[in-house]
């Protein structure tokens, strides 16, 4: 979601130009972990934090506060001229796990698989990991199959995906570009396949969807507030929406994540 | 006069001396950082053949057999290649193609391995995809390729430069008793420089061995064993693209921080057991060479 940070970041500086603000991108465990060691005021996070990082914080006396601050598509995206248009959420689930190795066993031509996926630091990675791979079941224990290349940009994806017929991707649908083809996802073969869209998301249609955080560390006071004010009103969702994610209802939501966890 | 030499003659050696004292500093703090590691992650843990840090399998096996495959495909490109290079360089090439090309290959050591990358990104693995019919372009060989690369500015400048050195002597002496050019280069002038080719060689295998960017940009990072001539055209995960990639996500102290520091420590001795063994050989022939003219 840095893309989106930085777009809020350099919007605000215009509203608000004697500010210092700057973003640093990495991952939600490079965020996290800044606002443990309480090098940041605010950390922006793609997954719900953990619990061990809620201890962690604790321990050094930071109580980090949630806020969701706006809504993400994950997009699974193929090359352009592959026949493949949709799947159901257990194929993709045993295409990742390498239980499916060739796109004849999802309709599609006699090629092998090569299963594209963000670094494990991503937070993209493991909400696919928890929601797709293991459906939300925390007591399964599916994996990615070793053989899954871990592309360090959403950008190494659309690249290796737009010239190789072979290749699945998923990424963040503001980062899809024409260069691929998003597939629709469905529960049931029989579907209905929903394409992730702005409206399908809102519409909870498209099953592959997730909230974006922002944590501070306490409950934000002075220009954190203002800022996270402006975010969730109607400038900062405006922003959003340009960049291809979805608003979340602008109402300041907050609640401790150790309770969001239970 | 004698004050200021005095004073220049101890500023040389602590200079000299600092760098083995960082160097053991620099061992001291990895093996601090990564030792636990060997009392959190049992040996069987280690050696297995899963690398899956976020849920707690350590094995480095994938990293380390990745590692080592791209760098000995590299190594295989760049050596022969390198050592030609320079062989031409300093003995064939007319002295205008010898100026131009010298600053060339300096200016390609030079240039940021990021950019090496992109191009690796965007020409050789779709080139490789295409042209060898693979199943993805993001495989050991284009990291080994691009390896390569990166490590022949090093290899030829240096090697380039101890033929150079060799006496203009050695091969007046070796065409008066009639040896061809080629027994010249290949018997005389080559083995004279021998041990700065080697250094040469050496660092440029450094090099590629501790290479980071470029690596993590082409090789897909997937963390399989490696083992044989299939899995060069396959992807890996090198240990320094490991590193890399999972140094700024890690929560210091953890047990996945230690492992790193502990990839750390294994990637510290293998560069130096590089080093050594080149030494060693430098050292022998020395000593041999000493022998003969004695």
């Amino acid at each position: 979601m840095v893309n989106l940070a930085l777009a809020w970041a350099e919007a605000y500086q215009g509203v608000r130009p004697e500010l210092n603000l700057s973003v640093t991108g990495g991952g939600s465990g490079t965020g996290i972990a800044a606002l443990i060691n309480g090098t940041v005021d605010i950390a922006n996070a793609s997954r719900r934090i953990k619990p061990e990082e809620v201890a962690q914080a604790e321990a050094n006396g930071v109580f980090p506060v949630e806020f969701a601050v706006a809504r993400d598509a994950i997009a699974i995206v193929v090359h352009t001229e592959n026949p493949v248009g949709r799947l159901t959420l257990d194929q993709i689930a045993d295409i990742y796990a390498g239980r499916i190795d060739n796109w004849s066993e999802v309709g599609g031509e006699d090629r092998p698989i090569v299963r594209l996926s963000r670094e494990t630091n991503s937070g993209t990675h493991v909400y696919f990991l928890e929601e797709v791979l293991r459906h939300g079941d925390s007591d399964d224990k599916t994996r990615f199959s070793p053989d899954t290349l871990l592309l360090p940009s959403s950008e190494g994806i659309t690249r290796e995906i737009s010239y190789n017929r072979n290749a699945i991707g998923y990424d963040g649908l503001g980062y899809v570009t024409g260069e691929v083809r998003v597939v629709a996802v469905g529960d049931d073969p029989a579907g209905p396949f929903t394409l992730p869209s702005a409206e399908t998301v809102n519409r909870h249609e498209y099953l592959i969807a997730r909230d974006l955080y922002m944590y501070t560390a306490g409950e934000p006071t002075g220009e954190s507030l203002d800022y996270l004010h402006w975010i969730l009103g109607p400038e900062g969702q405006a922003i959003v929406t340009q960049l291809g994610f979805v608003p979340v209802t602008p109402a300041l939501t907050s609640l401790p994540p150790d309770e969001a966890q239970g | 006069m004698r004050l200021a030499e005095v004073l220049i003659t101890r500023l040389i050696r602590i200079t000299g001396y600092s760098a083995i004292v960082f160097v053991v500093l620099i061992f001291i703090f990895l093996f601090g950082e990564g030792a636990p590691t060997l009392l959190e992650v049992p040996p069987g843990g280690l050696l297995s053949s899963r690398w899956y840090p976020i849920e707690g399998s350590f094995g480095i096996l994938p990293l380390l057999t990745g590692s080592l495959l791209v760098t000995l495909g590299a190594a295989l490109i760049a050596v022969p290649l390198g050592i030609a290079t320079a062989v031409f360089v300093a003995e064939v090439a007319p002295r205008w193609a010898r100026e131009i090309l010298k600053p060339f290959i300096e200016v390609l050591a030079g240039l940021p391995s990021v950019m090496l990358g992109f191009l690796g990104i965007i020409i050789l693995a779709p080139g490789l995809y295409a042209a060898l019919n693979l199943p993805t372009g993001l495989t050991a060989f284009t990291g080994a390729v691009l390896l390569a690369w990166i490590a022949l500015p090093t290899i030829v400048s240096v090697a380039e430069d101890a033929l150079d050195a060799v006496p203009r002597t050695y091969r007046d002496a070796a065409l008066a008793l009639g040896a061809t050019r080629w027994q010249t280069i290949w018997r005389v002038t080559l083995p004279a420089a021998r041990s700065g080719v080697l250094i040469g060689t050496m660092l440029g295998i450094g090099r590629a061995l501790g290479e980071t960017m470029a690596v993590m940009m082409v090789t897909g990072n997937a963390p399989v064993l490696a083992f044989g001539l299939t899995a060069l055209f396959r992807p890996v995960r090198t240990m320094t693209a490991t590193i890399a990639a999972e140094m700024g996500e890690v929560a210091s102290g953890s047990v996945h921080y230690h492992t790193l520091f502990f990839i750390g420590i294994v990637l510290f001795l293998i560069s130096l057991a590089v080093n050594l063994s080149a030494a060693s050989i430098v050292f022998r022939q020395r000593t041999r060479a000493e022998r003969v003219l004695s």
